[in-house]
Parts: structure tokens; sequence; C-alpha cells
């Protein structure tokens, strides 16, 4: 088959996509779980809670993400925990993007008015009751756009998972620029690549905030 | 499995190496303050096809990942004859993605000033340089002075991607001691602690600043 230049590089890249858009589905799963544990537990009544939770989060959120993949990647077998580097890769992210987006599900929560509580509280309804068919479906809707933009930055920092060997697109990359040298087309596409993959996501987002703020002021 | 000896005969390498993280950050934070500002400008400027380039130079770089720039200008830029240091083409790269993110907050302060302060200064015959240096800017950096030092640390944790184009700096020193004596262990643990260290105090600083600033425009 004969593509014309610089599209002949684009199989090659192609495969790397795929792992990066794997692993983004992946780690931004693991990251909507855990953003809300964290959450709730730093909420909770019980102050042991609230405190662990915050350690984690500040611990997530004081280091930087590179050095966690390092370390999960090089040090954590020296203690009998062998990661590949997709597991790696999907934890280090869910867990950090975890402990930054339990910081919007946290503030959505406490953004819904008292009054709302107190109203299903007159009802005779249970705690549970209360926060999964009042403050929850309030809350879901104020966090949304936030986790829009959290999940591009999610897609943007799985590059990084190239540097612990994984062959996502930016691996794919700089394998294809050792062999061919052909810098220019490569480190071009993948940067147009990386953007056509995050730009519709962007007017997605801000599609949806206006959509939201309609009619609202 | 942890050797403490080890881990303080590597301590003064790796403060070293540090000096060169901190330099990077501050550096490229420098250019990023500088870079923002004039992207806000432009971005408002009333030359259409300014600020539409700007615009979308703003969109592209805030879509792509800082690892892809850094790669791109450090690779492909020597193509073109312009041939950067390691630490030259970090700081560059550093500066203009955040630049790109700063020109959002200053976007923010700047809107935030009362339409009166324009009309005033106006009504005074002020001229436009004079409106933005003496009216506008004084009024719209200092609000969002807190953002951006959210920002500094932000940049500070993304330093470490300089590795990757083979800048010595905390990490890549943390990797040549592990590649050389085969112990990762130690040293990348010595990096987190001290990213930790580091950037939780400069964010308890940030704090401190914002409180400062908010009983400030409450007189």
């Amino acid at each position: 088959m004969n593509i014309l230049p610089p599209f002949d590089l684009l199989p090659t890249l192609l495969v790397g996509l795929k792992v990066t858009i794997q692993l983004t589905i992946l780690s931004s799963i693991l990251a909507f779980f855990v953003s809300f544990f964290v959450g709730f537990c730093r909420l909770s009544k019980y102050k042991i809670v609230r405190i662990i939770s915050t350690i984690y989060v500040e611990f997530f959120r004081g280091t930087s993400m590179l050095v966690q993949l390092f370390w999960v990647y090089f040090v954590l077998p020296v203690f009998g925990l062998d990661f590949s580097a997709m597991h790696a890769g999907i934890l280090v992210l869910g867990l950090n993007f975890g402990a930054y987006c339990s910081e919007v599900v946290r503030s959505a929560i406490l953004a819904i008015p008292k009054t709302q509580t107190e109203a299903g509280i007159s009802l005779n309804m249970t705690s549970t009751q209360i926060m999964s068919k009042i403050v929850l479906p309030q809350a879901f809707v104020i966090m949304l756009p936030s986790y829009g933009n959290y999940l591009i930055e999610l897609l943007k920092c799985t590059a990084l998972v190239s540097l612990i060997t994984l062959n996502d697109l930016m691996f794919q990359g700089v394998l294809l620029n050792s062999s061919t040298f052909r810098t220019i087309e490569i480190y071009s596409l993948v940067l147009v690549m990386y953007f056509l993959l995050a730009y519709p996501l962007t007017l997605g987002v801000r599609w949806f905030e206006r959509k939201f703020s309609e009619g609202r002021a | 499995m942890w050797n403490w000896d080890f881990a303080f005969s590597i301590m003064p390498q790796l403060l070293k190496a540090l000096r060169i993280t901190i330099l990077a950050t501050l550096l490229g934070f420098t250019l990023a303050c500088i870079l923002g500002l004039l992207l806000a400008l432009g971005r408002r400027s009333t030359i259409k096809p300014l600020s539409m380039l700007i615009g979308g130079f703003i969109e592209f770089v805030r879509s792509t990942p800082l690892l892809a720039q850094l790669y791109f200008v450090f690779y492909v830029f020597p193509k073109f004859g312009l041939t950067l240091t390691p630490l030259v083409a970090g700081v560059l790269t550093l500066g203009v993605h955040y630049s790109t993110y700063l020109s959002e907050v200053y976007r923010a302060g700047i809107d935030a000033i009362p339409r009166g302060q324009w009309e005033a200064a106006t009504a005074l015959n002020f001229s436009r340089a004079r409106i933005w240096l003496n009216i506008i800017i004084p009024q719209a950096v200092p609000p969002v002075v807190p953002v951006m030092g959210n920002y500094l640390i932000g940049m500070f944790k993304d330093t470490p991607l300089l590795s990757a184009i083979t800048l010595v700096e905390i990490l890549q020193s943390a990797k040549i001691i592990g590649s050389l004596t085969f112990r990762y262990t130690e040293a990348i643990t010595i990096v987190g602690v001290l990213f930790l260290i580091l950037s939780y105090v400069s964010s308890l600083g940030v704090q401190k600043l914002e409180v400062r600033l908010n009983r400030r425009s409450l007189l």
C-alpha cells in the first residue's frame, strides 16, 4: 500500500493512539470511583476518616505525578509488588486524578444549600435517601464541567507513561523517530493527534457549561 | 530494602539537582507571567486577526501534552537551525505552556474590573497605554495572585518532565543514581519526599497570601 508521507507514519502512531485512549478511559473510571469515595470520606463525621483522606489528597497533590509513576514502576517491585507499565499507569493516573477530583465532589456536595437536606429530614427520609435522591442529583450537575476539564488534563497526562516504557502515542512517536529520523513530521503529527483528541472534549465541556447556565444567570 | 547510609550518601547529589529544578521553575514562571499577560492583552486586541491567532495558539497549546511540546521544541527546532540546550528548551516550553494558562487567569482578573473604571479613565482623557498600566493592571493582578501561586506549584511539579529532554534535574539525577547502583528505592523515594515537602510548604504560603489579600480587599 502506498501512502503519501507524512501519512505513512500513521499506522505506527495509531497503535499508540489506541493505547492512549484505552489508558485514558480506564484510568478515568478508576479516578471517578476514587474521587467519590475520597470526597465522601472527607465529609465523614469521623475525624480519623477525614484526616486519613486529607493526607491521601495532600500526598497525591503534593508530589509530582512523574515521580509517582517512577516510584510505582521502579520502587514497588523491590517490595514484591510488580506492575506492568499499563497497570502502573492506570493506578497512578487514577489515584492522582482521584485525589484532585475528590475536591470537586466535596465542594459540589457542600454547595447544595442546607435547606435541601432539612426538607428531606422533615419528609422523614433516611440519610441515604437524602443523599441519593436530593443532594447527589443536584451536586452531580455542578460536578460535570469540572470532571470534563479534569478528563482533558488526564488525557494530556497519559503522555507521561511513555517514560515508563508503555507504548502510547508519545512512546510510538519517540520510537519511530529513533528509527526513521523524520523528526519534524513525527513530532508535529503527534502534537496534532493529541490536539484532535483533546479539543473535541474541550468544546464538549464548553457546550455543556453554556447549556447548564442557560436561564440561571 | 532501605539503607539509611546509602540514602544519606546520595543526598548531596540530589540536593544539587534540586537547585536545577528550582531554577527551571523560577525562570519558566517568570517567562510565563510576562508572556501570559501579553497573551491576555493580545487576546483582547481590536485587530481581529491578531486576537484570533492568539486565541488559536492558546487553544492548541492547552490541548496538547507538555511532554509532546518538550520533544517538539528540543528535537524539531534544531532542524530549523535553532539548537537549544536542555535547560533553555525546558524553560521556554514550560514558560510558554503555562503562559496560556496564566493568560486565562489574567483575563479573569481584567474582566472583574468594573466598567466604571474604564469610563472614568476615558473621561479623564488617559491614553490607552496609561489606562492599562496605571488603572487596569494594578487592580486586575493582585486578586489573582493566589491562583498564580497555585500554577507556580503546578509548574514545579511538572519540571521532572524535563528529564525526558536529558536535563539533569532532580528526577533524572535519581535515575542516574539508580542505574549506576541498581538501587532505585532510596533515590526516587527521597525525590518524592522533597517534592511533597516543598509543594506543601508553598501551598501553605499561597493560602496565607490568599487570606491576607482577602483581608485587604475587605478594608
